[in-house]
């Protein structure tokens, strides 16, 4: 069953520059259960792309499109109803867990307010669902750290704490915007190990924010790749990992310097990240794309057969 | 064999906390960041330095190039110690040995044109250099790095991050040291922009001969450019050897641990991520035995009274005691 679809999104900023053009004309579905990943480098518009969904784009956003969630218009709903919806239905996770926790509130307050506001708790029960959550996420003797505050934790906790934060309503849909970026590696495998077992146990549907290829492979079932604000290329993730039908992922994947091999080359792609000031007119990547033929370089390519490319599969060196 | 360049040994360096003192009198403890590092290198080789935030790393080569305190050890450059505190010595050393750093924008002034920023080091180290030289000198390295003539006169906002990298590359080579230490230097980019500044960076190295240093939390990346990669951790050091054996054969548990944390871009490979339990213990109060015990899977009761230190095991350059243990059994 569809739990989220959004059509023909547009987001667009007004900046001194001129409008910006973040997010072009990107859709996609996501079923109840489903773990998929948005993969872009900076400015790509994924992160926008979550924050439309939560309804807190920044005050100069144009946006235009449909954003549908369990049969809902989220981009028409009332202020009352999406607040209501925040965190009880969708929850997002942050990408810096320093800053997305207040430094002037207990763990216990800062989790026990989400349930107190959204199901009417008392603060008795508060606290119990909030010690619930603190030990499912693992947190070390919960008990004795829920008048703890935020920087009484490492960054690995905190991002525990966020995710915990998250849970602690049980909503359908968790959006998670690089949840892993400002940790290390060891403890960024404790923490997608825990995302999983948790997607798997509450049957919860992720759409996981990253630029990190590595991270998509290890958690998601599908994956959309992103530049420029369009989507390029949309498949099952090992599909996307071993056939990528467009170039700008193909480009992608041989960038990323792996440990298994070390003394070749890594294939860069040429040129600079697009400018975004324009509307798009060509396929945005074709002034960095080895394979672009003139035609790119004119009109759009059509979103067909999960990728958004002109030149045929077969062609493609 | 020839003679290392540049020889460190066991640098240490510690940073006084106030934070969590009795009283405002009494004297402030000591943070360890880096507890006895020291290594050798020889000419042209690539030494790549990995591990966790706050493993002393950045701390390490900013004492070596000066730009930081150490407590003690000492750096030797062509067998030369370096005394730091004199302004021939520091004049000499960065003449030989210069450095990029890992945010591109921070790093450059501002209020500079790229090519005031990029002729600096020739107005410094080549006096004898006139300007007309010096513009010469300064559109043939920018160049090299791949940034155009008649982007010279623009400011650092102009450009984007990795071309602002490839600035900060053209600024610390134009002078032609011998040594570059690069602190986190691709961090900062996007993937695509970041393999483009490591095959630079390759690239620069295999033709100015250059013996670089570089530091970086990315295994892979670090994998990429290294000849020898050390592994640090709590400011010690756990492992060091020849990058292809350090992935292909780890020894030590951290190491170990770390490898099979990272995440493989292949989603058939079913990844079985080491989980380290335990705390990291205090940079303030340090164990007395090895630095990973409280974390490692594989402790012993020795562990806990002898720090092991990176010493020729079985072959190879680690400091742990279970390799002692199984040189006996």
């Amino acid at each position: 069953m569809t739990l989220l679809s959004v059509q023909n999104l547009r987001i667009r900023f007004r900046t001194g520059d001129g409008l910006v053009h973040a997010v072009n004309d990107v859709s996609f579905d996501m079923a109840e259960g489903q773990k998929l990943a948005l993969v872009g480098e900076s400015g790509s518009g994924k992160s926008q792309i979550a924050l439309a969904i939560m309804g807190l784009l920044a005050k100069n956003a144009e946006i235009d499109g449909q954003i549908r969630f369990d049969e809902r218009d989220l981009l028409t709903l009332p202020a009352a109803q999406m607040n209501a919806l925040r965190a009880a239905q969708i929850a997002l996770i942050f990408q810096d867990p320093m800053s997305s926790l207040n430094p002037y509130m207990t763990i216990e307050r800062q989790l026990g307010e989400v349930v107190e506001l959204h199901e009417g708790a008392s603060r008795a029960e508060a606290r119990k669902r909030a010690l619930e959550v603190m030990d499912a996420v693992r947190i070390p003797d919960a008990r004795n750290r829920l008048r703890a505050y935020p920087h009484e934790f490492s960054g690995g906790m905190r991002q525990r704490i966020v995710i915990a934060m998250a849970l602690i309503c049980r909503p359908r849909l968790i959006l998670a915007d690089e949840p892993t970026t400002a940790l290390d590696v060891t403890v960024q495998a404790q923490i997608m190990a825990l995302l999983d077992e948790i997607q798997r146990d509450m049957g919860t549907s992720v759409l996981l924010i990253t630029h990190d290829l590595g991270v998509v492979a290890g958690f998601c079932d599908d994956t959309m790749v992103l530049y420029g604000g369009r989507v390029m290329e949309a498949a099952p993730t090992p599909a996307i990992f071993d056939a990528p039908g467009h170039p700008y992922t193909r480009g992608l994947l041989r960038a990323v310097p792996r440990i298994t091999e070390g003394d070749v080359t890594l294939s860069a792609i040429p040129g600079s990240p697009p400018n975004q000031t324009a509307a798009p007119r060509a396929c945005p990547f074709a002034p960095r794309c080895v394979d672009a033929i003139p035609a790119c370089h004119d009109g759009l390519p059509e979103f067909r057969e999960g990728r958004a490319c002109i030149r045929p599969v077969e062609e493609l060196t | 064999m020839s003679d290392p360049i540049l020889s460190v040994s066991d640098m240490r360096v510690t940073f006084p906390v106030r934070q969590g003192q009795r009283f405002p009198w009494s004297p402030p403890r000591r943070l360890q960041a880096v507890t006895g590092v020291g290594f050798d290198l020889m000419p042209g080789q690539v030494l790549g330095i990995v591990g966790e935030s706050g493993c002393g790393k950045s701390t390490l080569i900013r004492a070596i190039a000066g730009l930081g305190p150490h407590d003690s050890g000492s750096v030797s450059l062509d067998g030369e110690p370096i005394d730091y505190a004199r302004r021939a010595d520091l004049q000499r050393l960065r003449r030989r040995m210069q450095m990029i750093f890992q945010d591109p924008m921070a790093s450059l002034n501002p209020r500079m044109t790229i090519r005031e920023i990029v002729a600096e080091p020739l107005v410094y180290f080549c006096p004898e250099l006139n300007s007309r030289q010096r513009r010469q000198k300064v559109i043939e390295m920018l160049d090299r790095v791949g940034i155009a003539e008649r982007n010279m006169n623009r400011f650092p906002h102009e450009f984007s991050g990795g071309q602002c990298q490839r600035i900060g590359i053209a600024r610390a080579l134009i002078a032609r040291p011998q040594i570059l230490l690069c602190d986190e230097p691709v961090s900062a980019l996007d993937v695509s922009i970041q393999a483009q500044v490591i095959n630079l960076l390759k690239e620069l190295q295999a033709e100015m001969g250059l013996t670089l240093i570089f530091v970086a939390h990315d295994l892979g990346v670090v994998r990429h450019i290294s000849d020898d990669i050390l592994v640090m951790y709590m400011g010690g050091m756990m492992e060091l050897a020849p990058a292809a054996d350090l992935v292909a054969n780890p020894r030590h548990p951290y190491t170990q641990a770390l490898l099979s944390a990272v995440p493989v871009p292949d989603p058939r490979v079913k990844q079985q991520p080491q989980i380290l339990t335990g705390d990291l213990p205090s940079p303030t109060d340090l164990p007395q035995g090895c630095l990973f015990q409280s974390r490692c899977p594989k402790r012993i009761d020795a562990c806990a009274r002898t720090r092991p230190d990176l010493l020729n095991r079985q072959g190879r350059q680690v400091a742990c005691l279970l390799e002692d243990e199984a040189e006996r059994a």
